[in-house]
Order: C-alpha cells, then structure tokens, then sequence
C-alpha cells in the first residue's frame, strides 16, 4: 500500500495535449476516483499511471518511488478494464494465475493464492470456466480477482462497470467499496458517471479538457464547487446555474433574477470584498435543486431560508420527490418539492431558497466568486 | 535496461518486412526505372539514352498488338465479368436451396492456377478434338468454332477463359454485398410499394456501388497482369495474335535480349496499375479512417 | 458468406422459380464442363480422345495416363513425370508460406498493437506492394539472386514467393488484430508479459481463423504461381505449373492428350483438395484480399 502522487503531469499525442499539467496527490489507502465527460483525459491519466502511456513530462510517485520509464508490471499496480479484458483463450484460473505464471511463481504458491482470491469474491466454482461462459457481474468479479492476486500497491479501476445493467452496478459498486474497506489497498477510479464517484470516492479529482477542475472529498465537490463546470457536472439533477445582476441592497448585496413574464425576484447575496467587485455586474447564482424547495420542505436547521414566489411550469413526480420547473434568469430551473406538496401549474407558488447553500460564479471565468 | 529494449522490439520485429519491401519492391522498381532509360540489352548496363526505349517502344507494331489486345481482352473480361457476378449473385440470393452447393462450384476455378485452366480450355476449344470435333461427333457436321487457331478471334477465348476462372469470384463479392444490405431498407421499398425486380434496380443494386468499384479495381489489376493464362493456351499465338503486354516485356527482356524495351514496358504496365490502385487505395484508407 | 438468405428474394411464381433454377444449374454445368473434361479425358486412351466426344464418359477407363503423367511422360529432357516438379513445389510452398504468415503476423501485431511513429507510411507503402505488376522486379531479382548465388534454387523461389508475399499476410493480419481488444494486451502488459509473451500467449490463441485464411490465401497463391516460376527456377528446381506448361506446349512428339489432362489435374489437386476442405476460409480470403482499407 502507498501514497500516489502525479506532479505537472502532461501527455500529448502528436500536437494535442490531452493532460495539461495535472497535480494531484491520493494517501495512502484513500480512494481516488477521476471523472469528467468523455475525452476529459481521464482515462489518460490513469493509463499513465500505469505506465500504458508514455508521460510527455512531469512526475510519477507510487508510494516514495519514482515510477517514470517503469514497465507497467513493475509498477507494483493492478488493473481493472472497462471491458474486463480476460484473456478469452484461459480459464477463470489461468486468467487469475497468468500474471503470476510470468513472474515465476510456483505452482502451489499459484493454487493458495487463487483459492484465497476466489473466497473474497465468491467465484470458486467458475474457477474451470472460460471468460464466454460467464455473465457480466461474474467477469467483471473474474476481472477482480486477477487485480486482487497481485497484493498491489495502488488499484486501477477504468470503468469498470459501464458494461453492466444498472441493477447489477449498484450492486456491484457496494462491493467495490466493501473490498476497498476490507483491504484498505490505495484505489485510482476512472469514472464518467459522477454518482459513483460520490459515493465511492474518499477524493474526487474532476478533470475537464485535459484540466484538473478540481480535487476534494465528495463533500467538498459537491457542496463547494470550485467553477461552473464542476457546479454542473457533479450531482443529478444538476445545479441550477442562474444568470443574475448584483446589487447593492442598504447595508449588504443582494442579486436580481428575472422571472416569469417580466417579474423578479431579488435575493440576498453575502458581502465579501470579492462579491464587491462585481456589484452592478453579472454574477451566475449557483443552487441546487434540493435546496430550493416547497416552504414546508425546507430544511428548518438552515438560518437563512428566503421565500419567494415563482411561476411553476411543469411538474415531473419523481417517486420520493416532484421536480418543479420554474423559469429563472432566462433558464428553466429544477426545484425539488416534497411528494405531496400540492403544485399548481401555471401559476405563482412559494419557493424557499436555502441560501446557505447559495454559491456564486464569474459568468466570465466561470471562477467560483467567495 | 529491459524497458528500453523492450520499445526498441517492435522496430526491430518490423525492420526486415520493411526492409524486404523497400529494396524488393521500391528499389527494383527505381532500378527498372533506370534500366528503361539505358540501352540494356542481353545484360543491364547503365548506358543512359534517355526516353529512347519509349519512343522505340511505341513504335514497334508488336507492342500496340499487345495494348489492343489488352484493351479488348480487359474491356470484356471486366464487363462480362461483373455482369455475369452480379446476375448469378441475385439468383443465387433468392432462397435457393442447395445454394451452399451452386456457390462451391461456381467459385472452385479460382482456386486453381490459370496454367491449369489454358490447358483445359486449349484442349477443350481446339477444333481437332476439343469442341468442334464433338459437335460433329454429336451429329452436327457444318459446326464451325475454330477461334482459337484463328489470328482475329484467339484473343476472345482468352477471354471465355478467364471468365471462366474469376466470374465465380465477383459472384461472391456481390453476394456478400447482398447479404449486407440492411433488411430494413428493403421492408421500407416493400411497403413504398416496390417489388421484386424493381427493389433491385433502383435500391439493391445502386447500393452495390463499393462492391462494383472494388471488382473493378481487383479484375482491372488480374488483366493488366494476366501472363500465365496467354502463355498456356496460346503462347501469344497464332503468330502474335495473342501477345499482351506481360508477355511482351517477358520476350523481350528474356529472349530477344532488348531489355531496356522490356523494361520501359514493365514501367508502363506499373503507371496502368497504379493509376487504377493508388486512387482506389488512398479513398478505402481515408473512408476508413472516417469510420473511426 | 455465412450469412443467412435473407428477404430480398423476389416474390416470384412458380413459372420464375423454374426458370431461375433453370438458369443455376446452365452455369452449374459451365463451370463443371472443363473439370469433366479434364477427368474423363484422362482416363480415356489416346485414340478414343482422337476419334471421340471428348464430352462423353470413357468408354474403357484406363488409369495409365495418370501414371505416364506422375512419373514417366519426358518433360524437358527427361522422362521423369510430374512428380520431381510436384515434389519441388511443395518444397518450394511450405517454407514460404509459413515464414509469409509468421512474418505478416508479427507485421499485424506491431502495426495493431505496438504502433510507433511512421508506422502506418510503412503499412501504406506494403499494403501498394501488393498490387505492383511483377513484371517490374523480374529483371532486378534475377540479378540479387544471382549475386546472392540463388539462382536457378528452391531457396531463391523460397525467397522471392516470401517477399512479395508479405504485404498481403501482412493486410490480413493487421485488419484481424485491429479488431482485437487493446485492453487485453494491456492486461497482460500489467501482468508482466513482454512483447513475444503477449503475442504468443494472448494474441496466437485467439487468431485461428486468420491464419488458416493467410495459409491458405498463401498456399493458392504459390503453388499456382507461375510467372516467378519460369523466370527464376532452374533446371532441378521447377515448379508444377511450370512442368505442366512445358508437358503441353512442348512442340515435339505426339501431343498425348490424356497425360495432359491427368498432370492438370494433378496440378490442380492441392489447391482444389484445400478449397472443398476450407472453402469457407478461402473465400474469406478471396474477399479480405479484395476489399482492402
């Protein structure tokens, strides 16, 4: 087990530069998981990790060794692929043995460390099997196994389970989380989908066109965005990213939000020495849905609960909630109302706005304004 | 150390197929190149004289016989060819039972070698015991079908050969491309009302087109090369009657030792190659790449 | 080829159905004709191909052209039967096309799985070799093989039938492995496999089908071969075809029909026997040397 450390880390192929100078750092035993939309570099980044790719320049550490021009296998990781890649001519067994049958390992030291694998991830009967007999959910355990038998220091897992129907994920993601609590061995993830992403990682690293967006826990991705992007992409329904004006309002700041036909609503903003700078310009007035709710809903442990009426467009039930859309800034934003709250299309209806919750950004740069 | 080499490996596993080539197949054909411009004659010698091969070479009344008979051999061999595929292909794909049978034999002459077909055909078509003494044999005594003996038809039985040999190989092509054609698309026509033959003229068939140009190219790059077939059924005979332009380049550098003319001959039946091949292969490779 | 009929089939009465089938099997029996004539004239006598149908059946079957034509017609000078020269093409035929297969296999593999910068120039420039008339290399590989001391050898035929064999197992093999997953040379990359470890380990086992395509594509090509043949083999190294060649048109003695068709046929049989064994991966060949890209 070992720390993971990446430092301006940047990869071209030919003139595109797919990562432009990544830093970031993963303790030992945490569990990173990388994601970002298709073509984001982060599948990239972690082929480069483990030596698939050629850095272009920059630093790899595993651990305190510096792993640049180290062949993948002496890396001391383990890999999952996207499609499992088990070598189809093996068995289950051979798949598991084959990196150990490379490395010399004897042959009773082979069938103990099999057996061992294959009691953690339950597939001792399949061990006979070729990779076509098995379902999906049992290549991809068949695929964790042969990661497993190596003991690395660091996990590489590249989606490993977008080839599964959603069921099977949620079941298998349980799993994955469980094996990491169990083992406590340091995960790189690579994922697009950004619910694994909350719910597995102990770190999130977003990247965006070859950019590190941003690196935290969950929490602080989720809650404190660092721009736009980030705000966006991370939770479902996303954030609602509202275009306002900021002005001055008596002693403090407040923003102004065009609504239905013609009305608006205003909003405190808070007052910091950042905030000022832009009063009497634009700023995009970031908040997640759950946060702008039916005033019975609203969270009663939040200080700064503002009530507004806003025009409700649509309503889409959701089971255990009812997205409400209501027209603001020139955009349709998501609120999230209870099951039952009683919704009236086409006309005006309080909304609170947990405004502690409230973030805000530098239409311009996109930047996070604090 | 064992990383290094191990990046240097696949270089290493590539360089002698690549070498081979370039000295093989680019080299030699600089070095026929140069030869055309030198009057080479029993051996090669690098007296250089310029154009004066091709200038010769075009006025020598053996060589425009052989392009002639390229062109007429080439003409029908290709369309009839291609018709003939294309028309046993649609019969062979309606249903046909036994159609893994009729398939195998259609397509079996490709798979022996063209000396053995101009032996078969020679004999086959010679009047003295082939076809023509079988008719009378049969009965019918004023059947003529001497064409193979006869300078102004022996280039056409060439052609019924080769025919023979290759239409079962376009007729494969074609089916494939048949069978490729998305089911969708002809319950669509079906339900625009069209039928039967008609779905073929206006959809299947203009759909073929990939499949038309590439029997094309492959029948167009068989006739340009065609020596063994000649050589077997009539040794460029009657006379010259026969005489292409392989086997021309093949008697002038080896018998009539004026090499140099035998090598501007092979360079001219490169550009015919090539002006055929590299548009073709330069479109499949970037409609290829496209697909990525 | 081995897809199913599907439903373009013409919705035709019966009268169109017999007439398509009328049509088949008229082209069944042209394609067919030159066979039955080559084997029943071959096992006719000399004088009832000379008086006869050649069409009909043999009237007496007698089997001795077949063993004039394998080992006692005068071919050249001397009267030995095909056989040396059938002998000399398989020596000839199974030496180059298992080292054109290997060699295009570990073209296709690097070019698939191992690419470097230049890599796809150099797959272009064997991809157009393919296609070069080989008239252009007569005159030039006569004179290497002879400073190489090959000429007039099997090694030398070995060598040329290798060479210019290369750029077509090399196109088969690419197209294969480009279809094969990239991750699993990674896996195994991971699991410590060198670069011949995963190529013999991960990529040999799965690539069945495209190297009986590529032997068999090879094989054809080879053994019918008949233009390196002439131009390079020498007195103890003709091949069949070439054999045949001087059998037939040799202008002196009686022109023996029968041994004629006997030695095409004995020609042919290989090729033959390998096409109704694996039609199905020769045509796969046939269709992957046709459409290329």
């Amino acid at each position: 087990m070992a720390s993971l450390t990446t430092k301006n880390l940047t990869k071209s192929f030919g003139t595109v530069e797919v990562l432009k100078g990544i830093d970031l750092e993963i303790d030992d035993g945490g569990f990173l998981v990388l994601v970002g939309p298709s073509g984001c570099g982060k599948s990239t980044l972690l082929n480069c990790i483990a030596g698939l790719e050629k850095t272009t320049s920059g630093e790899i550490r595993i651990g305190e060794r510096n792993v640049e021009g180290l062949h993948p296998s002496q890396r001391d990781i383990a890999m999952v692929f996207q499609s499992y890649a088990l070598y189809p001519n093996m068995t289950v067994r051979g798949n598991i043995s084959f990196g150990m049958e490379i490395r010399g390992i004897d042959k009773a030291e082979q069938e103990r460390a099999i057996a061992e694998v294959a009691e953690i991830l339950q597939i001792g009967d399949l061990l006979d099997r070729k990779p076509m007999q098995l379902s999906g959910g049992q290549r991809q355990r068949v695929a964790m196994g042969r990661a497993l038998v190596r003991h690395p220091q660091v996990f590489l897992f590249d989606e490993p389970l977008s080839n599964l129907d959603a069921k099977l994920r949620v079941d298998m993601r349980t799993e994955i989380k469980r094996l990491h609590h169990r083992l406590g061995t340091t995960i790189v993830y690579v994922t697009h989908d950004q619910i694994e992403a909350l719910t597995l990682a102990s770190k999130i690293a977003v990247l965006e066109a070859g950019y590190l967006q941003q690196a935290g826990t969950p929490d602080e991705v989720y809650n404190d965005p660092a721009n736009m992007f980030v705000a966006d992409f991370m939770g479902s329904p996303s954030m609602n990213l509202i275009e306002s004006t900021l002005v001055e309002a008596g002693t403090g700041l407040a923003i102004v939000i065009s609504g239905h036909g013609g009305s608006e609503i205003t909003l405190p903003a808070p007052d910091t020495p950042e905030m000022r700078k832009h009063v009497g310009g634009p700023v995009v007035f970031g908040i997640r849905p759950e946060a702008m709710t039916d005033p019975d809903g609203a969270d009663r442990t939040s200080p700064r609960i503002e009530t507004r009426d806003c025009f409700i467009e649509v309503s889409q039930p959701a089971g255990s909630d009812t997205f409400a859309l209501t027209p603001l800034g020139g955009k349709e934003c998501i609120a999230r109302f209870r099951a039952d709250a009683r919704i009236e299309l086409g006309a005006f209806a309080p909304v609170s706005f947990n405004m502690t919750k409230a973030v805000f950004f530098d239409p311009i740069t996109t930047d996070r304004i604090r | 150390m064992r990383d290094r080499f191990q990046e240097w490996v696949p270089r290493i596993v590539l360089a002698p197929s690549f070498a081979a080539v370039l000295i093989f197949v680019y080299g030699f054909i600089l070095y026929t190149g140069w030869l055309s411009m030198t009057n080479s004659r029993m051996l090669p010698n690098n007296d250089f004289i310029g154009l004066a091969n091709y200038t010769k070479l075009f006025g020598l009344k053996h060589w425009h016989i052989a392009l002639t008979n390229l062109a007429i051999f080439g003409v029908l061999y290709i369309v009839i060819s291609s018709v003939l595929g294309l028309f046993l292909a649609i019969l062979l794909d309606q249903q046909i039972r036994n159609e893994g049978f009729i398939r195998t034999v259609y397509l079996y002459p490709m798979a022996i070698s063209f000396i053995v077909t101009g032996v078969a055909w020679k004999w086959f078509l010679d009047p003295g015991i082939g076809l023509e003494n079988t008719m009378h044999q049969w009965g019918w005594e004023s059947f003529e079908f001497r064409w193979i003996k006869d300078r102004d038809f022996a280039i056409y039985t060439i052609v019924i050969a080769a025919i023979w040999q290759s239409s079962g190989y376009v007729m494969a092509m074609f089916l494939a491309g048949l069978r490729g054609v998305d089911n969708e698309i002809i319950k669509a026509a079906q339900v625009d009302g069209a039928s039967g033959f008609l779905i073929y003229r206006r959809i299947i068939i203009p759909m073929m087109r990939p499949v038309f140009l590439s029997a094309f190219v492959v029948l167009t790059h068989l006739a340009i090369k065609s020596y063994d077939l000649v050589v077997a059924m009539t040794g460029g005979g009657p006379g010259r009657a026969t005489e292409v332009p392989a086997t021309f380049m093949y008697s002038y550098t080896f018998t009539r030792n004026q090499m140099g003319v035998g090598a501007s001959s092979a360079i001219i039946m490169l550009i015919m190659v090539f002006s055929i091949v590299v548009p073709y292969l330069y479109s499949e490779i970037r409609h290829g790449e496209k697909q990525k | 080829m081995s897809h199913p009929a599907q439903e373009n089939a013409i919705n035709a009465g019966r009268l169109t159905r017999i007439l398509i089938y009328t049509v088949l099997i008229f082209f069944v029996i042209y394609y067919l004709l030159p066979l039955w004539v080559m084997v029943s004239n071959s096992l006719k006598t000399l004088d009832e191909i000379r008086g006869g149908d050649m069409l009909a059946p043999p009237a007496d079957i007698t089997f001795e052209p077949w063993r004039q034509a394998w080992s006692q017609t005068q071919i050249g000078v001397e009267a030995t039967g095909l056989k040396p020269y059938f002998l000399n093409s398989i020596i000839m035929v199974v030496p180059a096309v298992l080292l054109s297969t290997l060699l295009g296999a570990l073209n296709g593999y690097v070019m698939t799985k191992w690419e470097f910068p230049g890599v796809n120039l150099i797959f272009g420039a064997m991809l157009l070799a393919c296609f070069i008339p080989f008239q252009i290399v007569l005159i030039p590989m006569a004179r290497i093989l002879g400073m190489l001391g090959l000429a007039g050898t099997l090694g030398g035929l070995i060598m040329v039938h290798t060479v210019y064999g290369l750029g077509f197992t090399t196109l088969f093999f690419r197209n294969y492995y480009a279809a094969f997953p990239t991750e699993l040379v990674r896996a195994a990359q991971i699991d410590g496999a060198g670069f011949f470890q995963v190529f013999r380990r991960i990529l040999l086992p799965s690539s069945g089908p495209i190297i009986v395509v590529t032997i068999i594509w090879q094989f054809t090509n080879v053994w019918n071969d008949f233009l390196f043949g002439a131009s390079f083999s020498g007195y103890s190294s003709t091949p069949i075809t070439v054999a045949l060649n001087n059998l037939v048109n040799s202008s002196t003695g009686v022109k023996e029909y029968n041994v004629h068709f006997a030695g095409a046929i004995l020609a042919a049989l290989p090729t033959l026997v390998v096409y109704i064994v694996s039609g199905r991966y020769f045509v796969r060949g046939l269709m992957a040397g046709a459409v290329k890209g």
